[in-house]
């Protein structure tokens, strides 16, 4: 009972609610009738096979649901952050297919067959990615609400081959705001790991 | 965000026929501008048509020594191609000043050109907007105008276009290539817009269902020295209030050929062909420049809190001309 989180319990008990309504395969009568062949699937929740971290999930969602809402609410992977909501500020930076992009603006459905990597994906067992590590010590944050976007948001920018000059890296994160103000030791940590590569 | 219903695409011809023939049906490919909008209940499809697995993202070299971007090319593709930056230079640089690098993973090229303006009336669902609502009136023309229009405007609308990207098209005469229920054509980039006139809602030229399929860039002498410049209230990560692209051909210290296209000032990317004609012909110099400036403003007019573009176009023009030469600063 002890890990049994709010977020799981929710989980336990909506999810399968939600599932219990799937019907794909819905189709009104007015749609027989138009000219058009393409299938559609929803409104309700259709299954849908995710890749997020090298693991495969299995589950039903609604077409409009996005890969932010789908990762913390569905799959109760909430390091990914909901900042805006609105494609400003990079809280919800994760990478789809090796790329950096606002999972607030993705549709969840439309990741299918393409990797997901988020926060939690990034450590091996107790290992932390040179990135999570680079923050760590060069305190890169202060309350952490940005930090994981900042963290996947550099590891795609060092993935593009991005140049790592202050400036580059002040232009190449302007995506992710940090309302703390911890740019400067952002800046430090990306560096450092960017030498560390080189 | 509304219920909706999802068809993925596996051709071009069956999703132009769904976009075309039902009601409320809708592209989405990046997804940034339409997934913004369905959440602020401003566009509110029943059906979202995947494009993305279309083949129309390569970027590719043409028989003339222009580059053919497909409309699913992301931002970022055309940014980083080498095609663009060394023919083109005002394209690279425009997208590159355009939104994050998030943003730019995910947009693509086709939709850039046809996003919405970013005028906080349009986007407010509870505000009057002739746009969205024709007749209801436009909250802008007496209300925060600060983003908005100085020329092309209309007593019904004085939206801005946001575009950089496409701005950056009208100044090297790129072609928008289609496809429609009636077959292909070609537009040019500036003929791809209309004016609000006294129907704000139309904002293209654009046919139920005609979809993008790809942006021709032709080369040619003032694209090759070409260069974008972007004023706004920060330096990154934010739309202009007002940008210039430029693209001069000099030849013998004289400008042979010119086009000027200016941003966030008009409800479409504005090309500036006074401007132009000021240029054609006189010493490449910042007199000319500053002459030139000069000419931009004219017909323009500020609603209150815009009227600081007016002068702001006057300098913008003057430094994005004198960027476009070798060496040039602004």
């Amino acid at each position: 009972m002890a890990d049994l989180s709010r977020r799981k319990f929710l989980v336990r008990v909506v999810v399968p609610a939600v599932a219990f309504g799937l019907n794909p395969q819905l189709v009104s009568a007015a749609d027989v009738t138009r000219v058009t062949r393409l299938p559609r699937v929803g409104p309700q929740p259709v299954p849908v096979t995710l890749l997020v971290n090298g693991r495969s999930v299995d589950v039903p969602l609604e077409p409009r649901e996005t890969l932010l809402d789908t990762l913390r609410d569905k799959l109760g992977l909430t390091g990914t952050k909901k900042g805006c909501d609105q494609g400003t500020c990079g809280a919800c930076t994760v990478l789809v297919d090796g790329k950096r992009v606002n999972s607030c603006f993705t549709l969840a459905i439309m990741t299918q067959g393409k990797p997901v990597t988020t926060i939690e994906g990034l450590a091996k067992g107790d290992e932390l990615h040179p990135m999570q590590q680079a923050f760590l010590d060069h305190d890169g944050f202060q309350c952490g609400y940005c930090t994981p976007g900042q963290i996947l948001s550099a590891i795609g920018l060092l993935a593009e081959h991005r140049p790592t000059d202050a400036a580059s890296v002040h232009e190449w994160m302007s995506g992710n705001l940090c309302r703390c103000g911890a740019y400067a030791n952002i800046t430090a940590a990306v560096q450092s790991v960017a030498g560390g590569a080189a | 965000m509304n219920p909706l219903r999802y068809a993925k695409a596996g051709d071009a011809g069956e999703a132009i026929a769904t976009v075309a023939n039902e009601r409320n049906a809708r592209y989405i490919a990046g997804g940034t501008n339409v997934i913004d909008l369905m959440k602020l209940h401003i566009e509110e499809p029943e059906v979202l048509v995947d494009i993305t697995g279309l083949p129309m993202r390569s970027i590719a070299a043409t028989a003339g020594g222009g580059v053919r971007l497909g409309a699913l090319a992301t931002m970022a593709d055309v940014a980083d191609s080498p095609l663009v930056s060394s023919g083109f230079p005002v394209v690279s640089q425009a997208l590159l000043a355009s939104a994050s690098p998030q943003l730019r993973n995910m947009a693509t090229i086709g939709g850039n050109v046809l996003q919405r303006t970013r005028c906080n009336y349009f986007r407010d669902a509870s505000q009057p907007c002739n746009k969205r609502a024709p007749g209801k009136g436009c909250s802008a023309r007496e209300g925060q105008n600060r983003f908005h229009s100085v020329i092309g405007t209309s007593e019904h609308c004085i939206c801005s276009h946001p575009s950089d990207f496409a701005t950056a098209l009208v100044a090297v005469d790129a072609l928008v290539h289609t496809r429609g229920t009636a077959g292909t054509r070609v537009i040019p980039i500036e003929n791809l817009y209309v004016l609000p006139g006294d129907r704000p809602e139309i904002e293209n030229v654009l046919r139920p269902g005609e979809l993008i399929e790809a942006i021709e860039l032709r080369p040619s002498a003032h694209a090759r020295t070409s260069a974008y410049l972007k004023v706004r209230d920060r330096a990154s990560y934010e739309f202009a209030l007002v940008s210039v692209a430029a693209a001069v051909a000099v030849d013998g210290g004289v400008v042979r050929e010119a086009r000027v296209a200016l941003g966030s000032v008009a409800p479409k990317p504005w090309r500036a062909r006074d401007v132009e004609a000021a240029l054609i012909g006189k010493p490449a110099n910042d007199a000319t420049f500053a002459a030139a400036g000069d000419v931009a403003t004219r017909g323009m007019r500020g609603y209150g809190h815009n009227d600081f573009k007016i002068p702001m176009t006057r300098q913008a023009v003057r430094r994005a001309l004198a960027i476009t030469l070798p060496g040039g600063r602004a």
